[in-house]
């Protein structure tokens, strides 16, 4: 169950990333029918990225989730928790069969990431502008103590709303946090409405790289492409990194696609199959 | 208090590895000495206290003792959130340092001061108040958060105020009042940089002839429920002293605990500040005269009340 993803030279084999990514897909649908729960879109957009991370960059260990030299990676967007949770029980830090209490009367799955609670969660998100600070924090600490790792944390484009985001750019900079990496799931929607036309976010690369950061676009559902950006922090630069990953909110089932519906929206049990049947997985 | 506080921290951070230093770009001058000897363990996170309050979260997430320090709004209420989902939700163990209590910088206007701070930081779950009366309590307390695994809050005055304890504590223990006059008539429950007040209060009813209990309450979260107990059945008159909020504040706890544990007080005042923002110029004195705060205020109040009882 825990194996990392690599081809035969130790590179990335992207076709069984690919092949991870769907997966996963069909598990968060599968999640949110069962508890009718929200923020499914949200989930499926950075389905590729949450595969880049656990089945390929992460230096974690399901059986040591405390270690302290592990990686961080921190789903500040905590509304897509169920891709968390899926990618966690599938690398085996809690039992698959626990996907199923996702939502229910007294478990451990909450909407979003709970504190203190399960193991592999690195920090309880929800509210939106939290992840990175906690991040800097946690990088820091590895600085002052001597242990070696790298923190990272995935935003989602609306949290980029949040000033604290903004706060802790320009912490990290100042501090030179070279093992900081923020990727942003740039899929152009928030809650209600699209992104540049609530708060201008766009040019978003550039507001990065104007705050220091080594800042650089990617297609966030190149799943390869993802790995191997991560992959490379610290990039030598000196400076954290961001990775403005191009998404589309919804990704992976053609009726769910860039309609934001689906970030409240649940789907029927008609849907999950013709949905899983898109992803290859009936 | 504030120099205690440094200098304090100073010896904590040569004692302890784990102790961190985060300033919100205060306090200048005030550090040099723990910057001089642990310079990769202070950091000045500048005008960005959401973050600095993040930043300590994930740093006590990780093992080390972040002390977060910055003027008492805003590192209160301009990062509740924070306070509230990293620190308290996370049971992180970060030491939150307010400078500027209550109407200690009166002058500054109502921007700079802080009457509702306890009333916000008590109602997390998770997180200790503490507010000390004088220098040696700083110390003391600072030393006893550093020694256990909470998140703490802790609310300095400013500095040079008197100092009421004659030395060290050595038996400071958080939530454990310290009695600091006994008496019999009434008794003065103050809750921070108010001890010396209270202090001067009791002396002036003792001239009247009025037997008066003082009790550092420096702890409003937990309660020491104890000294409640003793001091609601032994005194006709007890009165809880702070420059806060009359609402939410420590007058606003021991009257909760009151009515939780049907104790029900023969006489029972509430000294603090009113539920109106301090527009005035003028100093912390004045603004004390102005709100009914000052010793000799506090003192004719009680004694008024105790005449009413007594006809």
């Amino acid at each position: 169950m825990n194996i990392v993803v690599r081809a035969a030279d130790g590179g990335i084999d992207a076709p069984a990333l690919t092949r991870r990514a769907a997966e996963l897909r069909g598990k968060i649908i599968g999640m949110s029918h069962a508890a009718q729960a929200a923020h499914l879109a949200s989930s499926l957009s950075c389905a590729d990225i949450v595969t880049a991370a656990y089945w390929h960059v992460l230096r974690i260990d399901a059986a040591r989730p405390k270690d302290p030299l592990r990686d961080r990676f921190i789903l500040s967007k905590g509304h897509a928790a169920a891709a968390l949770y899926a990618a966690l029980a599938m690398k085996g830090f809690f039992a698959l069969q626990e996907l199923d209490t996702y939502c229910q009367d007294g478990g451990r799955l909450a909407e979003h990431p709970p504190a203190n609670l399960l193991p592999g969660v690195e920090a309880a998100t929800g509210s939106l502008g939290h992840g990175l600070p906690l991040g800097c924090g946690m990088a820091l600490s590895g600085r002052i103590k001597g242990e070696v790792f790298r923190v990272f944390a995935l935003l989602s484009d609306g949290e980029n709303n949040e000033g604290s985001v903004w706060e802790a750019a320009m912490f990290a900079a100042a501090q030179k946090l070279d093992n900081v990496c923020v990727i942003v799931d740039y899929n152009k929607w928030q809650a209600t409405a699209r992104s540049n036309e609530t708060l201008m976010l766009a040019p978003l690369a550039d507001k990065w790289t104007a705050f220091g950061w080594d800042a650089r676009e990617i297609d966030g559902h190149d799943v390869g492409a993802v790995a191997e950006a991560m992959q490379r922090v610290p990039n030598g630069s000196g400076k954290p990194v961001a990775l403005i990953a191009h998404t589309v909110k919804g990704k992976g089932v053609s009726f769910m696609e860039d309609d934001n519906n689906w970030h409240y929206r649940a789907p029927t049990a008609d849907e999950v199959v013709k949905a899983r049947k898109e992803l290859g997985l009936a | 208090m504030r120099n205690a506080f440094a200098d304090e921290l100073t010896k904590l951070g040569d004692e302890d590895a784990r102790v961190v230093m985060l300033s919100g770009d205060i306090g200048n001058r005030l550090f040099d000495k723990f910057k001089a000897r642990h310079a990769q363990r202070f950091f000045n996170c500048g005008v960005a206290e959401a973050n600095m309050m993040g930043v300590a979260a994930g740093m006590a997430m990780n093992g080390l003792r972040p002390v977060a320090y910055t003027i008492t709004p805003f590192i209160t209420t301009r990062c509740l959130e924070q306070i509230r989902t990293d620190v308290c939700y996370h049971e992180a163990p970060v030491t939150i340092v307010a400078v500027g209590a209550g109407l200690a910088y009166a002058g500054l206007g109502p921007t700079h001061h802080a009457c509702e701070d306890i009333a916000f930081l008590r109602s997390l779950p998770n997180m200790v108040v503490i507010c000390p009366g004088d220098s040696f309590e700083v110390r003391a307390a600072l030393r006893a958060c550093l020694q256990q695994d909470r998140p703490v809050y802790i609310r300095l005055g400013k500095k040079g105020e008197p100092v009421v304890h004659s030395g060290p504590l050595a038996d400071f223990a958080i939530g454990k009042a310290i009695t600091m006059a006994r008496g019999s008539d009434a008794c003065l429950l103050s809750t921070g940089n108010m001890l010396p007040e209270a202090t001067e209060a009791a002396h002036a009813l003792e001239l009247q002839g009025i037997s008066t209990e003082v009790v550092s309450f420096h702890t409003v979260k937990p309660l020491d429920e104890a000294c409640l107990t003793d001091v609601f059945a032994r005194f006709p008159l007890v009165a809880t002293i702070e420059e806060h909020s009359r609402i939410g504040g420590f007058g606003a706890a021991v009257a909760e605990w009151l009515i939780d544990n049907s104790v029900r007080p023969r006489q029972f005042i509430r000294f603090g500040t009113p539920d109106a923002f301090f527009k005035k110029s003028g100093e912390q004195d004045y603004a004390r005269e102005v709100l009914g705060l000052s010793a000799p205020q506090i003192a004719a109040k009680v004694a008024d009340a105790l005449r009413q009882t007594r006809q």
